[in-house]
């Protein structure tokens, strides 16, 4: 079975590219843009790793991150960051809400398959 | 340990060498013996009065840097770069043998270490406009998430051959479309950067004010006279670049001149000389609202006073900074400050010692007062303003109230346990 995949970005041409990739990669790819319901997409969704951005409209990528992993389903859930803030306070930040993977924009297409494959397979 | 004003000698010595001269040569100049130089030099004789400025003049020094006078700065900056740098107290206590001998160096020195504090500020600053200035961080996000999408895309059309044909379009239609956006995201960011090419720095609507309001000291003649009209005063700001800017710089003129015009600058200081700096009690003597009389009580020349004023949500709308209490520029300040304590309580005036920490930790007794602006209206909570008057206290004494501890904003603030804290402190991580 295909293993699926959830994006959390609201950035649509990001990701139209990044369904393309990931869907030719072999993922199932979901989507989801307002960061105000994004908890709730996971859990409905309760899919193997979450593509998320940092900033998103309604709640930060930081915010959803902290409320997911207090969820005990939850707490183990590969979650790679997408972030336009490389600053290092950003990352220790996201570290520090419990995020498996942090990559700052613009990324490469590569990258983000290997950190995907590599996180799942973890 | 010497004393310092025994060390004159001592400086006219390296004075001396540096000139290249004998102290046969100088002795003469100066219409001594050069054996009574000699005692003067090795600090067995005083000196002062028309000798020393013989000597200064041949010399080609300032007197005064041959005296005690010209060290004080000296030895105060090199007291400061030695406990910055966790000097023991033997070495420290060596600081005046040591400017006394070795000028030149103690100048380095004290030098290195102003610009390194200069350097810390810069760092501070930008640190705080990069994590807090809103339009700056959405600015670059939107420039940096365009180009992740350029970047993205165009890596698919340039490494998969195979994608059919409606992809390929659909594909070629978002660069151009994310391109546009990106020219048009970097125009703004460039524009929105060079908004003042003279002072980059300050670019923010706020920061422009508080630029305008430096340049002229926060003093307005004219203002406080009746001599000259807010327009005319805004006519001449070449500060002011925006239109929001304006806007909140006549809002802060226009207070400026109604305080002025319900308490001048005179009487308010007739009124101290026999009331004391007591607001409550100069509201009341000139039946004006104590956020007035602290205002004005900032504004009285002379005096190195400093007052913030903040919002109901926290925002300062106004600063007039005070040397030692640093005030940020960007961001929340320190939720300690008195001026945010007022805030539940309108009409209550606090009166309270604080101690800022920081890297200088300087005491202040602050006035603060919440009080409604505005209309009043029906049925809906009246907008409040807070304002706080910042008077630094000469060093308290041991055994004297030094104050609560307070910061000036949580990057900068070294109280590692402080309940109220919202982030790490730059500080504790290596700045």
């Amino acid at each position: 079975m295909d293993k699926h995949v959830l994006l959390v970005e609201d950035e649509v041409n990001i990701i139209e590219a990044m369904r393309f990739l990931l869907t030719r990669d072999g993922w199932k790819v979901g989507t989801h843009s307002d960061g105000a319901t994004a908890v709730s997409a996971i859990r409905d969704a309760r899919p193997d790793l979450v593509v998320l951005d940092y900033m998103l409209p309604g709640k930060s990528g930081i915010e959803i991150l902290t409320e997911l992993r207090a969820l005990p389903d939850f707490a183990g859930l590969p979650v790679l960051m997408l972030t336009a803030r490389g600053q290092s306070r950003d990352r220790d930040l996201a570290e520090r809400a419990g995020v498996n993977r942090f990559m700052t924009k613009p990324f490469s297409n590569a990258e983000v398959l290997n950190a995907v494959r590599d996180l799942v397979r973890a | 340990m010497m004393n310092r004003d025994s060390l004159t000698g001592s400086r006219i010595r390296e004075r001396r060498v540096i000139a290249g001269l004998k102290q046969a040569d100088l002795a003469q100049q100066a219409g001594i013996s050069a054996s009574y130089l000699n005692l003067i030099e090795h600090n067995r004789r005083r000196i002062g009065g028309k000798l020393l400025l013989n000597i200064a003049h041949v010399l080609g020094v300032e007197p005064s840097a041959l005296t005690e006078g010209a060290e004080a700065a000296l030895i105060a900056a090199l007291r400061e770069a030695a406990n910055d740098g966790g000097l023991g107290v033997a070495e420290v206590e060596r600081v005046e043998e040591f400017a006394g001998r070795f000028p030149g160096w103690a100048e380095v020195l004290a030098g290195a270490h102003r610009r390194v504090l200069s350097l810390e500020r810069t760092v501070e600053t930008l640190s705080d406009r990069l994590t807090h200035d809103p339009q700056l961080a959405t600015s670059m996000h939107e420039v940096l998430s365009t180009a992740a999408a350029i970047r993205s895309t165009a890596s698919i059309l340039a490494d998969d051959t195979s994608i059919s044909p409606d992809w390929q379009a659909r594909f070629h239609a978002n660069i151009d479309q994310d391109s546009r956006r990106l020219a048009d995201s970097a125009k703004a960011l460039v524009t929105y950067l060079d908004a003042n090419p003279q002072e980059t720095a300050h670019v923010s609507p706020q920061e422009e004010v508080d630029v305008f309001l430096e340049a002229h000291g926060h003093n307005f003649e004219g203002l406080e006279a009746g001599t000259q009209t807010v327009d005319a005063v805004l006519a001449r700001a070449p500060q002011l670049v925006s239109v929001a800017a304006q806007h909140l710089a006549r809002q802060v003129l226009g207070q400026i001149e109604a305080d002025a015009r319900a308490v001048s600058r005179a009487v308010l200081s007739e009124a101290i000389k026999h009331i004391g700096i007591d607001p409550v009690a100069l509201a009341q003597e000139f039946g004006v609202s104590v956020a007035r009389i602290l205002r004005r009580l900032a504004a009285q020349p002379g005096t190195p006073r400093g007052l913030v004023v903040c919002d109901r949500a926290g925002s300062l709308v106004f600063r007039r900074p005070v040397e030692g209490f640093s005030i940020p520029r960007f961001g929340a300040c320190c939720p300690l400050w008195p001026l945010f304590q007022v805030l539940q309580h309108p009409g209550q005036v606090l009166r309270e010692r604080v101690q800022q920490q920081g890297r200088n930790v300087a005491s202040f007794d602050c006035f603060a007062v919440a009080e409604p602006v505005g209309p009043a209206q029906y049925n809906a909570p009246p907008l409040v303003h807070a304002t706080m008057l910042i008077l630094p206290v000469n060093a308290p004494d041991h055994g004297q109230n030094a104050g609560r501890p307070v910061g000036a904003t949580c990057r900068i603030c070294p109280r590692e346990a402080c309940a109220g804290r919202r982030e790490p402190s730059i500080l504790s991580a290596g700045f």
